[in-house]
C-alpha cells in the first residue's frame, strides 16, 4: 500500500479531493446572482391554447385557510382538462414561509414557475428579478384598467413593466356575534364611531366582559393602517423615502386602539390569535379580521351565529386595509420557452375563473365578475360596495421589512402599553426612515 | 499492514536483558492519513462554511440580489452602533438570550441532578419513573411550542384557568420568561438527568462504602464522593446546557413570537429572521460571529472555573 502510494502523491490526492469539495461548495452557495435568463428568448404570448410539448409547471401559493380546497379543486379541473399537455403541481405553504423561501428556491431551480403573491410583494420580487414581465399576457387578454379596481391594477407595475395579473381583492372586515348583538337590540354592527363605541358600552353592560379584544400582533397592524387612512393619514411618501404613519392621524388611530383596552372593552396584552379563538368560542362580540376567515368560521365554528360587515368608519373617511392575490411568472420558468408559454396560458385560464374563486371567500378583482349573480350573493361582496375605501400597501421594494421591523413593532409596543402611542410611533418612524433609505440604496443597484 | 509493523518478531517476545529495539518508527504522515477522512469532512462542512460566513459578513450580501458590494467591517460596526436599526435590534436580542441563559442554566443543572439522584435509588417503578422524566424530550420543539402556546395563553389558556390566575404568560415580561424557562426545563430536564445518572453510576460503590465505614453522613458522602465524582460530567453538562440555552429559538418563536414587542426575540431568532426572511446574509453572518465569539468566551470561563477548582 505504502509503496504504491507515495507520500507526495497521497498529499496531492487528498488536497485535490479537498479542493474539489471546496469549489463544489462555493459553486453551490453562489445562489441568486441574477440567474434568471432573459425572458425575451421566449416567443410572446398572443392568447389561445398552449400548443407546445408537454410541460410540468410548479405552482406555489399560500392558500392554507378556507381558500385552499377551492384552489385545489380548480387545479384538478385544469389538470384534467389539459391532461397530457400541461401538468400543474401544487405547493401550498403559509405566506410567511412562502415569501422567504421563494427567491432562494427559484435561484436553486427548485421553486415555482408560477405563483400567487400579494400586491405589496410585487415590487420587492420584481426588484429582486424573481419575476418576469407579463405585459404580453395582459395585452392578449385585452385586460384593462377599466375592468379592475385601479389600485389593484396599478400595484402590478414596477418600473414601467407589468409583473402580475390580479386574481382577487380581500380586505379587513368587521365580524360580529349575532347573539351578543341581539342582546342590545342590534342586528348588525354600527358603522360609525359613536354608534360603535355606544354598542361596546352597552354590550359590556349586558354582561359581555370584554366585547372587542385588541390584538398586539396580526391583524393589529392591519387595523392600525385602516384607522390611519380613516383619519386622513398616509403610510409612505410617494417616492418611498419617508414614513408618514407617525403623524397626527397615526397617533389618533393608535390611541383609539389603546383606548379600547383602557375602557375595559378589551383585556390587556391579548396574545397572538387569541382574539379570533375567543370570537369563535362565543366570548367576543366584535373582531376585525380578513375575509379569508369566512370559510374557516363556516366549517369550524358551526354553532356560532356571526355576521360580517365593513370595518366601521372611526376616523371620518371610509377606508380599510386591502390586499390582492396576483398571478406571477418567475424567472425559473424563464429558462424554458415552453414553460413560459404554458405558464402564461395557465395564468390566462385561471384568471378567467374568478367567479369560481370568489366562493373561496374572496372578492373578484374584475368589476364584471362582481356583478355576476352567482357572486353578488356571497357575504364578502357587500364589503366591496364602496371601492374607494379600499386602500393598499404601496409596492415599494422591501416594504415588507419596513412594516415588520418598524410599523408592526410600534403597534405592538403601544397595544402592550410599553410606550404611549406617540412615543411608539415616533421611534417606529425613525427606524422606518433608516430602513427606507437603506432599501432605496439596496434596490437601486 | 506495512504501514506500522516491521517484518521482525513481536516486541513482547524479546528476551530480557537484550537492548530494546527502537520502537517501530511511524512514517511522519501516518497519523494524518488516519485523520484525513475526518479532516476532509471537517474542512468541507465546518471550516469552509465558517470561512464563507466570514467572507459573507464583510459584504452587503443579499442572497438574491446580483450586487454584493464589499463593505469591510461595516456590518460589524453597525452592530456596535446603538443608533443603527440592526444594532439596536441585535443587542435587544442578545439581552434576551442572556436573560434566558442565566435563568435557565442553573435550573437545568440543579433539577436534573436531584432527579438523577432520585432515579439512582432503588425503589419500585423506577424504570417507569425514569421514562416519565425523559418522555417530554422525545417531543419535537414544534409540538412542545404549540401545545404550551395554547396552554399558557393568558386569556383562553388552561394554565390560568386551573390556577385561577390572570397572568399574561406569553405577552408580558417577566411572566413570558418564567413561561419560556419553565417549558424548556420541563422539556429538556430528562436529557441532563440521564447524563447525570450515567455519571452517578460510574462512581465506584467502594468509595461510598469506604466513606460509610468512616462514618460519613449522606450529606457528607454527597459532598465528598458524589460531587467530585461527577466533575467531568458536570463540566460537560454545564457547557452543553449553556450552549443549548444560548441557542434557544423554537420556544420563543412558537410560544411568544418574540412578544412583547421583540423582548423575547433571542439572538438566534433574530439571526434567522435577518438572514432567511429578510435575506440580509451579511448582517446575519456578522451577528452570528459576534454571538459565537461571546459563547466562546463564556465556554472558556466555564472551563477555567472548573479547572481552577480541581487544583488543590
Amino acid at each position: 500500500m505504502s509503496s504504491s502510494l507515495s507520500r507526495r502523491s497521497f498529499l496531492g490526492l487528498s488536497g485535490a479531493v479537498g479542493l474539489t469539495a471546496l469549489t463544489a461548495c462555493g459553486g453551490g452557495t453562489k445562489i441568486g446572482a441574477g440567474s434568471g435568463s432573459p425572458a425575451s428568448a421566449a416567443p410572446t404570448f398572443s392568447g389561445g391554447e398552449y400548443t407546445g410539448p408537454k410541460v410540468t409547471l410548479d405552482y406555489w401559493n399560500g392558500f392554507t385557510g378556507g381558500d385552499g380546497p377551492h384552489m385545489r379543486a380548480m387545479l384538478e379541473t385544469f389538470n384534467k382538462q389539459f391532461a397530457g399537455r400541461i401538468e400543474v403541481r401544487n405547493v401550498t405553504r403559509r405566506w410567511e414561509d412562502l415569501y422567504p423561501a421563494m427567491p432562494t428556491a427559484i435561484a436553486a431551480g427548485k421553486g415555482p414557475d408560477v405563483a400567487v403573491i400579494h400586491n405589496d410583494w410585487v415590487g420587492t420580487f420584481a426588484a429582486r428579478r424573481t419575476l418576469l414581465p407579463l405585459d404580453d399576457v395582459v395585452g392578449a387578454l385585452s385586460l384593462s384598467e377599466a375592468d379592475f379596481i385601479p389600485a389593484v391594477w396599478n400595484a402590478g407595475v414596477y418600473q414601467g413593466k407589468r409583473y402580475s395579473v390580479p386574481l382577487d381583492v380581500h380586505c379587513l372586515g368587521d365580524y360580529w356575534n349575532r347573539a351578543h348583538l341581539q342582546k342590545i337590540g342590534l342586528s348588525e354592527a354600527p358603522a360609525d364611531r359613536a354608534g360603535y363605541e355606544d354598542a361596546l358600552a352597552q354590550l359590556k353592560k349586558a354582561g359581555i366582559a370584554a366585547p372587542f379584544w385588541m390584538p398586539n400582533k396580526w391583524p393589529a397592524h392591519l387595523m392600525f393602517m385602516s384607522l390611519l387612512w380613516q383619519h386622513g393619514g398616509e403610510l409612505y411618501s410617494d417616492d418611498g423615502t419617508r414614513a408618514l404613519w407617525g403623524g397626527e392621524p397615526g397617533v389618533r388611530a393608535l390611541s383609539w386602539m389603546v383606548e379600547q383596552i383602557d375602557k375595559g372593552f378589551s383585556p390587556a396584552q391579548v396574545a397572538q390569535d387569541s382574539q379570533y379563538a375567543a370570537f369563535k368560542n362565543d366570548k367576543v362580540s366584535f373582531t376585525w379580521d380578513g375575509i379569508w376567515q369566512i370559510n374557516d368560521l363556516k366549517t369550524n365554528a358551526r354553532s356560532l351565529q356571526w355576521g360580517l360587515g365593513p370595518v366601521p368608519n372611526i376616523g371620518g373617511t371610509a377606508a380599510v386595509w386591502s390586499s390582492s392575490h396576483n398571478f406571477v411568472m418567475t424567472s425559473q420558468a424563464g429558462k424554458d420557452g415552453d414553460k413560459v408559454q404554458a405558464a402564461k396560458f395557465f395564468i390566462d385560464h385561471m384568471g378567467r375563473l374568478s367567479t369560481e374563486w370568489a366562493k373561496a371567500g374572496m372578492i373578484p378583482a374584475r368589476n364584471s365578475a362582481r356583478e355576476d349573480p352567482a357572486v353578488a350573493e356571497l357575504p364578502q361582496i357587500r364589503l366591496a360596495a364602496d371601492l374607494d375605501s379600499f386602500r393598499f400597501l404601496p409596492a415599494l421594494p422591501g416594504v415588507g421589512d419596513v412594516q415588520s421591523k418598524a410599523l408592526e413593532l410600534a403597534v405592538a409596543k403601544a397595544v402592550l402599553k410599553q410606550a404611549s402611542p406617540s412615543e411608539a410611533l415616533k421611534e417606529g418612524v425613525a427606524t422606518a426612515n433608516k430602513l427606507l433609505a437603506d432599501n432605496k440604496r439596496k434596490y437601486a443597484r | 499492514m506495512s504501514l506500522l509493523t516491521r517484518p521482525r518478531g513481536l516486541p513482547g517476545a524479546q528476551a530480557p536483558g537484550r537492548p530494546a529495539p527502537r520502537t517501530p518508527r511511524m512514517r511522519p504522515w501516518t497519523p494524518y492519513a488516519f485523520l484525513a477522512p475526518y479532516l476532509v469532512l471537517f474542512a468541507v462542512f465546518m471550516l469552509a462554511p465558517i470561512a464563507f460566513g466570514g467572507w459573507t459578513s464583510l459584504h452587503e450580501w443579499d442572497i438574491n440580489l446580483p450586487a454584493k458590494p464589499f463593505v469591510g467591517l461595516r456590518n460589524y460596526a453597525d452592530l456596535f452602533d446603538p443608533a443603527d436599526v440592526d444594532g439596536a435590534r441585535f443587542w435587544t436580542a442578545m439581552r434576551a438570550t442572556a436573560i434566558f441563559t442565566v435563568a435557565s442554566v442553573p435550573l437545568l443543572i440543579v433539577l436534573p441532578l436531584l432527579v438523577a439522584l432520585l432515579m439512582n435509588g432503588r425503589f419500585k417503578g423506577r424504570d417507569l419513573y425514569r421514562a416519565v422524566y425523559f418522555a417530554p424530550y422525545v417531543l419535537g420543539v414544534a409540538v412542545v411550542g404549540l401545545v404550551w402556546r395554547f396552554l399558557l395563553d393568558g386569556n383562553i389558556g388552561l394554565v390560568n384557568h386551573y390556577l385561577g390566575l390572570d397572568v399574561q404568560w406569553t405577552t408580558a415580561v417577566p411572566p413570558a420568561w418564567v413561561a419560556l424557562v419553565g417549558v424548556t426545563v420541563w422539556w429538556t430536564l430528562g436529557l441532563n438527568s440521564v447524563i447525570f445518572l450515567a455519571g452517578l453510576q460510574d462512581i465506584p460503590r467502594e468509595l461510598h462504602e469506604a466513606a460509610m465505614v468512616d462514618g460519613a453522613s449522606a450529606w457528607h458522602r454527597f459532598r465528598a464522593v458524589t460531587l467530585p465524582g461527577l466533575r467531568p460530567v458536570t463540566v460537560f453538562v454545564v457547557n452543553a446546557t449553556i450552549l443549548a440555552s444560548a441557542n434557544m429559538f423554537g420556544q420563543s418563536y412558537l410560544i411568544t413570537g418574540g412578544a412583547p414587542a421583540d423582548q423575547t426575540k433571542t439572538a438566534i431568532y433574530l439571526i434567522a429572521e435577518t438572514g432567511l426572511r429578510q435575506f440580509d446574509m451579511g448582517t446575519a453572518s456578522a451577528m452570528s460571529f459576534v454571538l459565537a465569539g461571546c459563547l466562546m468566551v463564556v465556554s472558556a470561563l466555564v472551563f477555567g472555573a472548573f479547572r481552577g477548582r480541581s487544583k488543590p
